[in-house]
């Protein structure tokens, strides 16, 4: 048995995130913020309240459903599919995260947006950062840049930090863990060190997949020439995701391969600090 | 009752000297003296010392005799002398190195036997560590005088003993003391055993001129003995070299004092658990003016709050394997109670708050003294960042909201035990256990019969019938058995505290209370997450019942999703705050034993595992026999958004039908808080901040160290919820295999350097 759904949306699933239009959504159209026809609905994987792990403080953390990635030590293949989430408009989502307003405006934190790939749905997105900003809550954006073109001046500029996933300089291995570019990613740091948005790069060490020392050594160094980038997160991987896969009915793509040990980390740490990058 | 003003008391050398004048002179009436004369703190922990050499060599000569005790089960006992106040000869760890002195025997860790409250549980705890009872001790107990477990089984009925045996009703204090009564230590040190007695006295003779009703006769028989009582504390002191009956003169002879106050306690009553009270702030005024004084530094004060806490946790009591294995290990909830706010807005955090936890890091993390943490978003930064380094250092701390104490009981309220508060001095409390409500759920399926036995043990209701189960059918059903089950309940706690009131009462610590005092009835509810799911499951899952050819239903089948306790879902939180509410109502039907205040907990300490042994399939999917989550958790697993999520449903349960208490433990890992230790500290006192601001009532915070780690690899039942989050993702620890428990180990301490 399980709980359910975190949200009561009723809309069918095909019509997730698609602006409805028409007599419905006009008599609807009132009754939420955005300059949309519709509701603005959302594909949501799940949400949870975490402490310290996707931004600072206790955060109300929604995972959007759906990601155009596929990267090799990924822990949430639960969240590739967009169809897998649960339709959920703005509003219903708002007032659960409403619920926790003033927890979180005591306990210190803020919320979230995370994935999936929440660029892949940027109306949503967006929308909810909005109306989060509009509440005073300190807001994030958890992102692998791939689709950071989708993201407007004016989302990011409802985004108080960004978590920017890199998850490998070297373009052949970036495409090996993803199965995709690397430019695109590089593209969107750049651009948020232009907009100045305050940012934590994020990268997944993984031995014999992510951990040559090139490959860290240009990571570190272009964080170097991002003034907004407050620090890097160098992210052990971990196998804990395994039995996901296996529920999925998917082969687990790293067998084998083990926790970076301690001597590695440190090496990257090490190579953070060599260009001036705080890492931890 | 009003006192002498010694004049001597407050001269220059007097005992009283410097402190400011109040009612507390003319009234017993620490409180008011504390409020006079405290020094607030509202700085950071970096005024405090570490332990000194003597302290260490104190400590050291104890641990070596940990292992031992830890392998035998207990170190040794003095199986021939009933323990009181006087028994035993006086008992030293290091004599010439102690600065607070006293054992409740002649040495330490051995144990006494106190059959006053039950001659079996000696006499099986004794035969379970392979010693012999005394013959005579049994004859006495048997043939002169009766004990308190011998007067409850002569007035039990039927109807109360099939209860008991079925495990519908356990954990009554039938067979033991039942505890939880905090003498206010505080007066011995601030007014001194005569004082105490005169007033006593005075109380006495305010009964001289009543017509000898049962009650009155009562009342002088126990105020009688409480001034016997006082008299054998002074004597327990003099063997030490101790005159006691002046008031303390320094704050060595203050924790001397106070602490003898809490050892003829604990020489006296085998109670369930022993708590001190709220000691810190009140030993601080005594620190303090040494301090200004000059007489001693802040090392030497550290060293006088490390002796005493090394008292404290050596307090042992004879018991039987079984009720440690209730009780998960050999508990005697020697609860202190530190911090919070006054009326006034000053907090009550002095630099003795600190000292007191800094035991923890002097001398290393330990289970007692429970070291309780009234909580209020008001309270200092600096020790609010103190008490989460030692909670994530440590794991030894609890906490409770001291914004619903202190509207509640005043701001002189100490938490007996886990959650039950109450005025110090001025409040007892009838513990009563609990009712296992999962249970009762099963007898109301099963019009009154036993799951597991088949045995008719509730009356005879009628049978909820059909394929599915009907949740208004079930709720009308369990309604009913909610009515026969609180009526059965507060008539055994009346018989079990009538006799103990008869022949195991409290000399020590009630004469260490007001006259008259209040009294609460605390009853106690125990799977109060399973009964909630199963009503939820009923309600929006479906569950199809499965019956044996006897009729009895025996198993359930959940058809559908359903929401569970734990997720700040309104659907089923709302049923489990109905149950709260439903059972208080139904037990203040019921009179109590000297017209007590009726106030239930939700509770279960650790006995949660053995709640679950004794119950069958519930309808909301869980297995028989498997353990029920501790106090007000959410059942282990099912909540699925996180700590605050799953706290926040636990807050909801409305505190005032449940003014005994409402349990939530909590297990994070440290990467769980944050990456970095500032991080840590910060994260953890918001959100301490945010579960009290929301209303929850208490939590339990085990931030696991990778010692703990390693141990639950190997002993995996004893850490059920620890749940490992990693960037939105929660596994439990335990259910991972070997490999990747390992993994997680290396991770985690990794991540943190």
């Amino acid at each position: 048995m399980s709980s359910t759904a975190p949200s009561t949306a009723r809309s069918e699933p095909g019509a997730a995130a698609r602006p409805t239009a028409g007599l419905t959504a006009g008599l609807t159209a009132g009754l939420t913020a955005g300059l949309t026809a519709g509701p603005v609905t959302g594909s949501v994987h799940s949400w949870d309240i975490s402490t310290g792990v996707d931004g600072p403080g206790t955060r109300f953390v929604v995972f959007t459903a759906g990601c155009p990635l596929r990267c090799l030590y990924c822990h949430n293949p639960d969240t590739w599919q967009r169809r897998s989430g649960t339709p959920t408009t703005a509003d219903e989502l708002m007032a659960r995260i409403k619920r926790y307003r003033r927890f979180i405006e005591i306990a210190g934190g803020g919320v979230t947006v995370s994935g999936g790939e929440p660029l892949q749905q940027p109306a949503f997105t967006g929308e909810i950062l909005r109306r989060c900003r509009e509440l005073g809550l300190h807001t994030a954006l958890d992102t692998s840049g791939f689709l950071g073109e989708r993201a407007t001046d004016a989302m990011l500029a409802d985004t108080d930090l960004v978590l920017l996933d890199v998850k490998s300089w070297d373009p052949r291995t970036y495409r090996r863990v993803t199965r995709a570019g690397l430019s695109p990613t590089l593209r969107f740091a750049r651009r948020l060190a232009e907009l100045g948005t305050p940012t934590w790069i994020r990268f997944v060490l993984v031995p014999g997949l992510t951990d040559a020392e090139e490959n860290v050594d240009g990571l570190a160094a272009f964080a170097a020439t991002l003034p907004n980038v407050e620090h890097v997160d160098v992210l052990p991987y971990h196998r804990m995701a395994e039995h996901k896969y296996a529920e999925l009915g998917l082969p687990y793509p790293l067998p084998g391969v083990e926790p970076p040990d301690a001597a590695l980390l440190e090496r990257v740490h090490a190579q953070f600090r060599a260009h001036g990058v705080t890492s931890r | 009752m009003s006192i002498t003003l010694e004049t001597w008391h407050v001269a220059e050398k007097g005992a009283w000297r410097g402190f400011h004048r109040g009612i507390w002179c003319s009234d017993i009436d620490v409180r008011d003296f504390v409020r006079a004369n405290y020094t607030p703190y509202t700085g950071d922990e970096g005024f405090l010392a570490g332990p000194t050499t003597r302290t260490l060599a104190v400590w050291d000569r104890l641990t070596a005799m940990f292992p031992e005790e830890r392998a035998r089960g207990i170190h040794d006992v003095d199986a021939s002398t009933p323990s009181s106040i006087t028994s035993h000869a006086p008992g030293y760890i290091d004599r010439d190195r102690e600065l607070i002195v006293g054992l409740q025997t002649d040495a330490p860790l051995k144990r006494a036997i106190m059959p006053n409250g039950g001659l079996r549980m000696v006499e099986n705890g004794l035969a379970a560590y392979g010693y012999t009872p005394d013959p005579r001790v049994n004859e006495i107990f048997t043939k002169y005088r009766k004990t308190h477990n011998a007067g409850v089984f002569d007035a039990y009925t039927p109807r109360i003993r099939a209860a008991r045996r079925s495990g519908v009703i356990t954990g009554l204090p039938d067979a033991y003391g039942r505890g939880r009564i905090i003498g206010d230590y505080r007066r011995v040190a601030l007014y001194g055993v005569d004082q105490l007695i005169e007033v006593k006295k005075a109380e006495l003779r305010t009964l001289d001129e009543v017509l000898s009703s049962p009650d009155v006769i009562r009342d002088r028989e126990e105020l009688a003995e409480q001034i016997r009582a006082l008299g054998e504390l002074k004597e327990m002191a003099a063997s030490y070299g101790f005159d006691i009956a002046g008031p303390a003169g320094t704050a060595q002879e203050a924790i001397q004092w106070l602490y003898f106050g809490y050892l003829a306690a604990v020489k006296e009553q085998n109670g369930a658990a022993m708590s001190l009270g709220r000691t810190s702030t009140f030993l601080d005024v005594y620190l303090q003016r040494d301090l200004e004084e000059g007489t001693i530094d802040e090392s030497w004060a550290q060293e006088l709050v490390d002796d005493f806490v090394i008292k404290l946790r050596i307090v042992r009591f004879l018991r039987t394997p079984e009720y440690d294995q209730l009780f998960s290990g050999d508990p005697t909830w020697v609860t202190e109670s530190i911090g919070g706010m006054g009326r006034d807005g000053r907090t009550l955090v002095t630099r003795t708050s600190f000292r007191f936890l800094q035991t923890l890091h002097n001398l290393g993390p330990a289970p007692e003294p429970n070291l309780t943490v009234l909580w209020s978003p008001d309270l200092p930064e600096g020790f609010k960042r103190f008490c989460a380094r030692t909670s994530i250092e440590t794991s030894s701390i609890q906490y409770e909201n001291d914004e619903l104490l202190r509207p509640e009981y005043g701001d002189d309220t100490a938490i007996a035990c886990c959650v039950s508060a109450a005025p110090v001095g001025r409040q007892m409390q009838f513990f009563g256990a609990r009712v296992n409500l999962a249970k009762t759920l099963l007898y109301a399926i099963n019009g009154g019969r036993d799951e597991i036995t088949g045995e008719q043990v509730g009356p005879a209701l009628p049978l909820v019938t059909g394929d599915y189960l009907s949740y208004d059918e079930v709720a009308a059903a369990l309604d009913r058995m909610m009515d026969w089950l609180a009526e059965t309940y507060v008539d055994a706690l009346n018989v079990i505290h009538y006799m103990h009131d008869k022949y195991a009462y409290e000399r020590i610590e009630m004469a260490l209370h007001d006259y008259p005092v209040k009294r609460t009835l605390a009853c106690g509810i125990a799977g109060l997450s399973v009964a909630a799911d199963s009503l939820s499951a009923i309600r929006y899952g479906g569950v199809r019942v499965i019956r044996d050819e006897t009729g009895l239903a025996v198993d359930y089948v959940v058809e559908g999703g359903y929401p569970a306790f734990g997720n700040d879902d309104d659907r089923v939180d709302d049923i489990a705050a109905g149950l709260v509410r439903s059972f208080m109502e139904k037990i203040r039907r019921y009179p109590s034993y000297r017209g007590a205040e009726h106030t239930q907990s939700v509770l279960t300490i650790t006995s949660n595992v053995v709640y679950g042994e004794h119950t069958g399939n519930t309808p909301d999917g869980r297995r028989a026999g498997e353990p029920f989550a501790p106090g007000a958790n959410p059942m282990n697993g099912r909540d699925r958004h996180g700590m605050v999520a799953s706290a926040l449903s636990v807050a909801k349960l409305p505190y005032d039908q449940a003014k005994d208490g409402i349990s939530l433990t909590n297990t994070v890992t440290p990467a769980g808080l944050g990456r970095t230790p500032a991080e840590r500290i910060g994260n953890l006192a918001g959100l301490l901040d945010g579960y009290f601001d929301g209303g929850g009532f208490h939590m339990n915070v085990n931030v696991l160290n990778r010692d703990i780690l390693l141990d639950a690899m190997d002993n995996p039942d004893k850490y059920p919820q620890l749940t490992i989050r990693v960037s939105g993702y929660a596994v439990n620890f335990v259910r991972l295999t070997r490999k990747q428990q390992l993994d997680v180990v290396n991770r985690t301490f990794h991540g943190s350097l």
